[in-house]
């Protein structure tokens, strides 16, 4: 077992001639809570997507160690058995992370059926759980999405990241569209979940006071 | 409970529905049966035996009319739902995946589109040897490229939202973001178009039958109906009006039905 979940090495991305971002170089402890600041704009999300496998049509460069595997250009299907069961994501609009005509509940159990064999109603109780950890109320997963709050939205988001106990979870700016009060709800639920699961985070944002609040490590991008 | 938005469609569905039902339970509905021949009878004016009246070979026209109803719609929504199906499967691929099997599939879509439709249809429908099968295939052949366009370019509107990357983190399979994810994002336009072409498909494939491109004698469709009797126009109009008028009122209820739905679904 490695010591680091994550290690970037000279990441370079670029579309066609525009260098998005470049010389990237930074590790992930396990259990660590990485937070990536810098201005709108910098490249902060891409190096997210670029960890996460969701750039396209772009040219991504350099190495990506995920768990001591290189992961930089993986095959689509060796992607997909990672995503969702070892890296996770939480998104800026959780609530526009789910498709508007399904249930929150049709959609995280989705992305358990793509890597285990649960059956309903092992899913709902693993799900209940994470629930009741997250203050979310578990009747959420039979809403729809645009029936969600911000704030409970975005614990579904975390609710949907965390139902596969992920190694690595990342988040891309998921306080910058909340209220102050939601926001530090938010912080907080995601700082329960390395106390609870021993996960490890990388969060993406603008804001300083979060970042200083919750980082263990900041990464500032310039 | 039906919510208000949907009120104004009523009307228009009811209407739709007795067409259906009518296309469906035809051969239980018919005063008399459709092919049977009286040529004492022929070309008798519409009267309280035959509300139509009868055509050349005394067959009852009101049958004839009911019976054609069964053809022509089922004909019509048969051949829709397999150009609908078969135009957005090929459409939402290639706005996902892009690349070579985007560009082959839609440039085919081009050469199709460069011919105007009906023209088309009639030289496939006359190559393939008519009927109304052939006429159906022939007017599917072009008729899918519509819905490729219109999903492809939904599709890659939808291909940008959040919930597909999403789709992607959770380790959701292609087939899988097509199947939960795109289709059924897509669905409400595609509807709406479909229902706003019910009424052409139904011209088109009459418009082939009339042209003896489609069914053939002795089937009552519609099209073919007013092709046995165009010659008679002037000493017996009923024989081309009754399934004129059949044409003219399914189609403008169809018609209707669609210009509803997109009223209500763009609210």
């Amino acid at each position: 077992m490695t010591e680091n979940i994550l290690a970037v090495k000279n990441l370079r991305v670029s579309y066609g001639e525009t260098e998005i971002v470049r010389d990237i170089n930074f590790s992930v402890g396990r259990g660590e809570i990485f937070v990536i600041v810098g201005k709108s704009g910098g490249g902060k999300s891409t190096i997210l997507k670029s960890v996460a496998g969701l750039l396209s049509g772009t040219k991504v460069s350099g190495q990506i160690f995920f768990d001591g595997r290189d992961i930089t250009n993986l095959r689509a299907d060796e992607r997909r058995k990672i995503a969702g069961a070892e890296i996770a994501m939480i998104f800026q609009n959780a609530g526009a992370s789910f498709c508007p005509i399904r249930t929150i509940g049709a959609q995280i159990f989705e992305s358990v059926t793509a890597h285990k064999d649960w059956t309903h109603e092992e899913f709902l109780r693993r799900a209940k759980a994470i629930a009741k950890n997250i203050n979310l109320d578990e009747n959420v997963l039979d809403e729809y999405p645009f029936k969600l709050s911000g704030g409970m939205a975005q614990r579904a988001g975390i609710l949907a990241a965390m139902i596969l106990e992920p190694k690595l979870i990342l988040a891309d700016e998921p306080t910058s569209a909340l209220d102050a009060v939601t926001q530090f709800s938010v912080v907080k639920e995601l700082m329960n979940l390395r106390k609870n699961y021993g996960v490890s985070i990388v969060m993406v944002t603008h804001n300083l006071n979060v970042a200083k609040y919750m980082a263990d490590e900041i990464y500032t991008l310039h | 409970m039906i919510k208000p938005r949907y009120k104004p469609l009523i009307p228009y569905v009811v209407a739709a529905g007795a067409l259906i039902f009518v296309a469906i339970f035809a051969p239980f509905l018919t005063p008399y049966d459709p092919y049977l021949q009286d040529l004492e009878g022929a070309l008798t004016p519409p009267n309280s035996q035959n509300l139509l009246g009868t055509d050349r070979y005394g067959r009852d026209v009101l049958s004839r009319v009911i019976m054609g109803s069964q053809v022509t719609i089922c004909a019509a929504l048969a051949l829709l739902a397999v150009i609908t199906l078969t135009g957005s499967l090929i459409g939402s691929i290639c706005g996902l995946k892009g690349g070579r099997v985007d560009t082959i599939l839609m440039r085919t879509s081009d050469v199709f589109l460069a011919f105007p439709q009906m023209v088309f249809a009639i030289a496939a429908a006359g190559a393939l040897g008519g009927g109304l099968f052939n006429a159906a295939l022939a007017l599917a052949l072009i008729g899918w490229t519509k819905y490729a366009r219109i999903s492809r370019a939904l599709t890659l509107t939808i291909r940008k939202m959040p919930y597909m990357d999403a789709a992607k983190m959770a380790g959701t399979n292609s087939l899988g973001v097509l199947i939960h994810h795109v289709l059924p994002n897509i669905a409400g336009p595609v509807l709406v178009t479909a229902a706003l072409d019910l009424g052409t498909i139904i011209m088109e494939l009459a418009g082939l039958s009339f042209l003896g491109l489609g069914a053939m004698p002795p089937t009552p469709e519609w099209g073919a109906m007013m092709n046995n009797g165009r010659s008679m126009l002037q000493t017996a109009s009923w024989v081309v009006l009754a399934p004129g008028a059949a044409i003219f009122i399914t189609v403008a209820i169809f018609n209707l039905l669609g210009d509803k739905l997109r009223d209500v679904l763009d609210r």
